[in-house]
C-alpha cells in the first residue's frame, strides 16, 4: 500500500512538532525515518496511525484520501503501528493478547486464533508459546507478538517506532529478517530510528527530520556523514576519553563472587582509581547488572571483600555507600530514578540541602533554576517530572548527582538517546572524572564502551573476564568477546600467565 | 502560570458539579423509598444544627475523625494503605482503659491519671501500627492484609476484655465495662459531651500534619518514599524502611489518642464498638481530599455533620436505618466519579500539550 502524507502540521502548545511534512512511502520497501529525539518522528507516525489528528494536511492510502479518528480506524484501513513500549496486557496470555482488538462478537474463536498465531509465527520464525503470560516474555518477543497481531488484523503498512531499543542482538537479527520478508511480500514498512547503522543495514530509503521539518530524503547506499549532517546540521563523532590523570585508588574488591541460578561471577579482583572509567560489556542479561549491583551494596555478594575510600564496606548496604559518596544511577528513569508527582525543585532539595527542619522554598527554587540552566533542562522548577520529555528526564537525573561524588555506577547511561545527547551526557561524566569521580558503567554500545572506558570487563553467559585495557580492544575484538569467541572467564585466566591470556583473546 | 489557574478553576467546577450530582442522586434514592427529599434534607440540617448541644456534638464526632484523618495522611503520603487504623484506635482505647482501671483504685491525682492514660493510649496505637510496619518492612507483608488482620484481632481483644477480665460485676454485656468514676472523665463543657482538651489535641494534630507535610523536609522525604521508594533509595539515599516505620508510628499515636478520647470523653468506659468506625471514615476523608492536609478539617467536619444529622432520619421518615449510609455512600461515589472524570480529562489535555 502506497502511503502519502501531504503538508502535515501538528502543534503542541507553542511547539510546532510537525511543520508541513510531505512524504511518500512506496510499497514493498523499508523506509527509514531518521531524526534525533524530539525531531517529530513519533508525532508524524502517530498521526499516520490515528493516535493524533493533524492540525492540517492530508493522508492518502493508494491515492484515496483518508482520515482516522482512532488507531482502530487506521488499522481497519491497513495501517498498524508498533510502539516504543509494547502496548500489551502483561497479565494475559500470548493468545489472549493476540486476539485483543480482533473483531468478532462476544465469543472469540480461540481455536482459529491459535492456528493463525501458529502459522503466522512459523512464517517469520517467531516461536511464541500461546499459553505463556506476556509478562514472562522479553521485549523482543512481545514485539514479535505485536507484529503477528497487526498482520492478523490485516495491516499492510507497518510502522516500527525505535524497535531495536532493549532487544537482544539475535532478536534484532530476526526482526530485520522479518521486516525484509514483509517488504518483499509487498507491505510498506516504516522504520523510525535515530541509529544510523540500522538505516544503513536495513532501509531502502531514509527520510531525515529535524525540528519538525523534513530535511531531506536519500536512498541506499548512503553517505553516513551526509545523513549525520542532515540530522544534526553538523558532523558528530564520539571522541576517545581524553587522558585524565588518575588519582588514588578509591575502590577495591577482592575475591568477589556473585552467584545465582544464572550467574557465576567469581574471583573478581579490581582496584579502581579516582577518575578511572570501568566499562561492563556483554549481551543483555550476561551478569553485568549483578556485579554492578554487588559493587554498590545493592546486592549481597556470595563472598569477597569490598573497600571504598579506605574503609572496608563488605556487607554494608547501599545507604552506607551512598553516604560515603557513591551513587547508583538506574537505567529506567521514571521507574527507578525519579519521583512522579513531585516537582523538579523537590528532587533537587531531596538530593542536596536538607539542612534544618523546614524546606526553604526560595532555596529550592534557586537550586532548581540553577540545575535547569546548567543542565539545559526544558522545564520549570515546579514542573512535575513525569511531564518532562525523556531527554529532559535524563538531564534532570544527571543534575541530581551530588557534587564531589567519589564513585558513580551507571546502567546504560545513554540508552535511547540520540548522538547529540549521548555526547552531552559523556561530556558531563568526563568532567566528573576530571574532578576525581570513578565511574562504573554497563552498556551494550560497543563504541561507547571502547571510547570512554579505561578498562573493560567482558561478561559472557554469567561469567566475567579479567579487566582488559580498552586500548587493547577494537569494535571487532570486543564484539567477539561479547559473543563468547576467545572469552576467558577470570577464574580460568588466573591459572594462565598474562601472555597466554592475551594470546587466548 | 495562567494554565495552572485555569486548571484550578476546572477542578473547582468539577467538584461543585459532583456535589450537585450527589444531591440529585440522593434525592432520587429518597423518592424511590417514598420519602420527600426536601424534607429529608431539612431533617438532616435540623438534626445537626437544631440546638447548641447538637452543634457541639458535631465536634464530638469531628475530634476523633480529624485525629485519625490527620494520622492517615502521613501514611497515605508515605504510600501506605493503613487499613489497620481501626485496630490502632481500639488499642488506644484498650490501653487507656487499662491504665484508668488500674489507677482508679489508687490515690493518684485524676489529672495525672488522665495524662498517663493518654500516653499509654498513644503507645498502644503506635505498637499496633508498628506491627503492620514491621511486617511490611521486614516480612514483605502487604500492609492492607496485616492491617485487616490486626483489626479483627483488636476487635476480638476488646470483646474478650469486656466479657472476660474486665467484665462488669455479675455478667459481662455488650454495653461495655463499668464506667469510670466521674473524676476520671475528661472535663467537658457544661451539659455537653464536647471536651475543650480533646478539641485542642485534635487541632494541634491537624496543624502539625499540615506543617509536616507542606513545609518540612520530613514531609518531603515521606512523599518521596511514597511516590517511588526505589528512586528515593537510589537517588536520594533515603531509607524507605525507616520512613515507613515512622509514618506508621506517628499515625498510630494519633489513632491511639482518638481511642483515648472515645474512652475518657465520650463513653467513659470501653465498649465493643469503641472506634465508631472513624478509622474507615478517616480513610475515606483522606482519599476524598486527595491527601491535602488542610482540607481534611472541613471535609471531616462535613462528614461529622452528616453522621449526626442523619441519626434522626430513619425514625422520623420511617425509612430503613441504613438510609444514612446510602446517602453518605452516594455522596462519596459521585465525588470520586467526578474526580475520575476530571483527572482523565486533564491528563488528556496535558498529554496533548506536552508530548514531544
Amino acid at each position: 500500500m502506497r502511503v502519502e502524507l501531504r503538508n502535515i502540521h501538528k502543534h503542541f502548545g507553542p511547539v510546532h512538532a510537525n511543520a508541513g511534512i510531505t512524504l511518500t512511502f512506496e510499497e514493498g520497501k523499508i523506509h527509514g525515518l531518521l531524526g534525533e529525539n524530539g525531531a517529530g518522528k513519533s508525532t508524524l507516525m502517530k498521526i499516520l496511525s490515528g493516535f493524533y489528528r493533524p492540525d492540517d494536511g492530508e493522508i492518502y492510502l493508494d491515492g484515496q484520501r483518508v482520515s482516522f479518528h482512532h488507531p482502530a480506524d487506521a488499522l481497519r484501513q491497513g495501517v498498524g503501528m508498533l510502539h516504543q513500549d509494547p502496548l500489551d496486557f502483561p497479565v494475559m496470555t500470548v493468545l489472549e493478547n493476540f486476539m485483543a482488538g480482533s473483531p468478532g462478537g462476544m465469543v472469540p474463536d480461540k481455536r482459529k486464533a491459535r492456528k493463525s498465531l501458529k502459522t503466522l509465527g512459523e512464517q517469520f520464525g517467531f516461536h511464541l508459546d500461546p499459553d505463556a503470560t506476556v509478562a514472562s516474555l522479553t521485549v523482543g518477543e512481545r514485539q514479535q507478538l505485536e507484529i503477528l497481531r497487526l498482520l492478523w488484523l490485516g495491516a499492510r503498512v507497518l510502522i516500527f517506532d525505535e524497535p531495536t531499543t532493549g532487544i537482544s542482538a539475535q532478536q534484532k537479527e530476526r526482526l530485520f529478517q522479518a521486516l525484509r520478508q514483509l517488504a518483499s511480500e509487498g507491505r510498506t514498512i516504516i522504520f523510525v530510528t535515530h541509529k544510523l547503522y540500522e538505516v544503513q543495514e536495513l532501509c531502502d530509503t531514509a527520510a531525515v527530520l529535524r525540528l519538525g521539518k523534513l530535511m531531506g530524503r536519500r536512498t541506499a547506499p548512503y553517505d553516513l556523514d551526509d545523513l549525520v549532517k542532515l540530522m544534526f546540521g553538523r558532523v558528530l563523532k564520539m571522541e576517545r576519553k581524553p587522558a585524565v590523570p588518575l588519582g588514588e585508588p578509591i575502590f577495591r574488591v577482592e575475591d568477589l563472587a556473585v552467584e545465582s541460578a544464572r550467574v557465576r561471577i567469581r574471583n573478581v579482583y579490581l582496584e579502581v582509581r579516582a577518575g578511572e572509567v570501568i566499562g561492563l560489556a556483554g549481551m543483555e542479561g550476561s551478569g553485568q547488572r549483578y556485579l554492578l549491583r554487588a559493587c554498590a551494596g545493592l546486592l549481597r555478594p556470595t563472598s569477597g571483600r569490598v573497600w571504598f575510600r579506605g574503609r572496608e564496606m563488605t556487607g554494608r548496604s547501599y545507604l552506607d555507600f551512598y553516604q560515603a559518596g557513591a551513587t547508583y544511577l538506574p537505567a529506567t528513569r521514571l521507574e527507578e530514578g525519579l519521583l512522579p508527582g513531585l516537582r523538579v525543585a523537590d528532587h533537587l532539595v531531596l538530593t542536596r540541602g536538607s539542612r534544618g527542619f523546614f524546606v526553604n522554598e526560595r532555596h529550592a527554587r534557586d537550586l532548581a533554576q540553577e540545575a535547569i540552566r546548567t543542565f539545559n533542562i526544558r522545564g520549570r522548577p515546579d514542573s512535575m517530572v513525569e511531564a518532562l520529555s525523556g531527554g529532559n528526564q535524563q538531564r534532570l537525573l544527571l543534575s541530581l548527582l551530588r557534587p564531589n561524588l567519589s564513585l558513580l555506577f551507571l546502567e546504560h547511561p545513554t540508552r535511547g538517546l540520540d548522538m547529540e545527547s549521548t555526547l552531552w551526557v559523556w561530556e558531563q561524566l568526563l568532567e566528573r572524572c576530571r574532578q576525581g569521580t570513578a565511574i562504573f558503567f554497563m552498556s551494550s554500545d560497543l563504541d561507547e564502551l571502547l571510547n570512554y572506558s579505561d578498562r573493560i570487563l567482558v561478561f559472557f553467559a554469567g561469567q566475567v573476564s579479567a579487566p582488559i585495557p580498552a586500548e587493547e580492544l577494537d569494535t571487532e575484538s570486543l564484539g567477539r568477546l561479547i559473543g563468547g569467541y576467545g572469552f576467558v572467564p577470570v577464574e580460568e585466566a588466573q591459572t594462565m600467565s598474562v601472555g597466554e591470556a592475551a594470546h587466548a583473546r | 502560570m495562567p494554565g495552572e489557574r485555569r486548571e484550578a478553576m476546572v477542578t473547582l467546577l468539577f467538584r461543585l458539579a459532583s456535589v450537585v450530582f450527589a444531591l440529585l442522586l440522593t434525592a432520587l434514592v429518597l423518592v424511590l423509598v417514598q420519602a420527600p427529599p426536601l424534607e429529608a434534607f431539612r431533617l438532616i440540617l435540623k438534626g445537626a444544627f437544631g440546638s447548641p448541644k447538637k452543634v457541639a456534638d458535631i465536634f464530638v464526632i469531628w475530634i476523633p475523625l480529624l485525629l485519625t484523618s490527620a494520622g492517615l495522611l502521613l501514611t497515605f503520603h508515605a504510600g501506605l494503605w493503613n487499613i489497620g487504623i481501626e485496630g490502632q484506635i481500639v488499642l488506644g482505647a484498650v490501653f487507656a482503659t487499662g491504665v484508668l482501671r488500674y489507677l482508679q483504685d489508687t490515690t493518684i491525682a485524676p489529672t495525672l491519671a488522665l495524662i498517663l492514660a493518654f500516653v499509654a493510649a498513644a503507645l498502644g496505637g503506635m505498637i499496633w501500627a508498628l506491627l503492620s510496619g514491621v511486617l511490611k518492612v521486614y516480612g514483605g507483608v502487604n500492609e492492607i492484609f496485616s492491617g485487616l488482620g490486626l483489626d479483627f484481632v483488636a476487635v476480638t481483644l476488646v470483646l474478650y476484655l469486656i466479657f472476660g477480665p474486665w467484665k462488669r460485676p455479675g455478667v459481662g454485656s455488650m454495653s461495655g465495662t463499668e464506667p469510670f468514676p466521674r473524676e476520671l472523665w475528661l472535663p467537658t463543657l457544661e451539659k455537653m459531651r464536647l471536651s475543650p482538651w480533646a478539641l485542642a489535641l485534635a487541632l494541634v494534630a491537624w496543624i502539625m500534619v499540615i506543617v509536616l507535610l507542606q513545609r518540612s523536609y520530613f514531609g518531603l522525604r515521606l512523599r518521596a518514599v511514597g511516590r517511588n521508594p526505589r528512586a528515593a533509595y537510589l537517588m536520594m539515599g533515603l531509607s524507605p524502611a525507616r520512613l515507613t516505620l515512622l509514618a506508621f508510628a506517628i499515625c498510630g499515636v494519633f489513632a491511639g489518642l482518638a481511642g483515648a478520647i472515645q474512652v475518657t470523653a465520650v463513653y467513659h468506659r470501653l465498649i465493643p464498638a469503641i472506634s465508631s468506625g472513624y478509622g474507615w471514615l478517616g480513610l475515606l476523608v483522606g482519599m476524598l481530599v486527595n491527601y491535602s492536609p488542610i482540607w481534611i478539617g472541613p471535609v471531616a467536619w462535613f462528614f461529622a455533620m452528616l453522621n449526626l444529622g442523619s441519626i434522626q432520619l430513619p425514625i422520623v421518615l420511617k425509612v430503613d436505618s441504613t438510609l444514612a449510609g446510602v446517602l453518605q455512600g452516594t455522596l462519596v461515589y459521585s465525588f470520586l466519579l467526578g474526580e475520575g472524570i476530571r483527572m482523565k480529562w486533564q491528563q488528556r489535555r496535558r498529554e496533548i500539550g506536552e508530548s514531544e
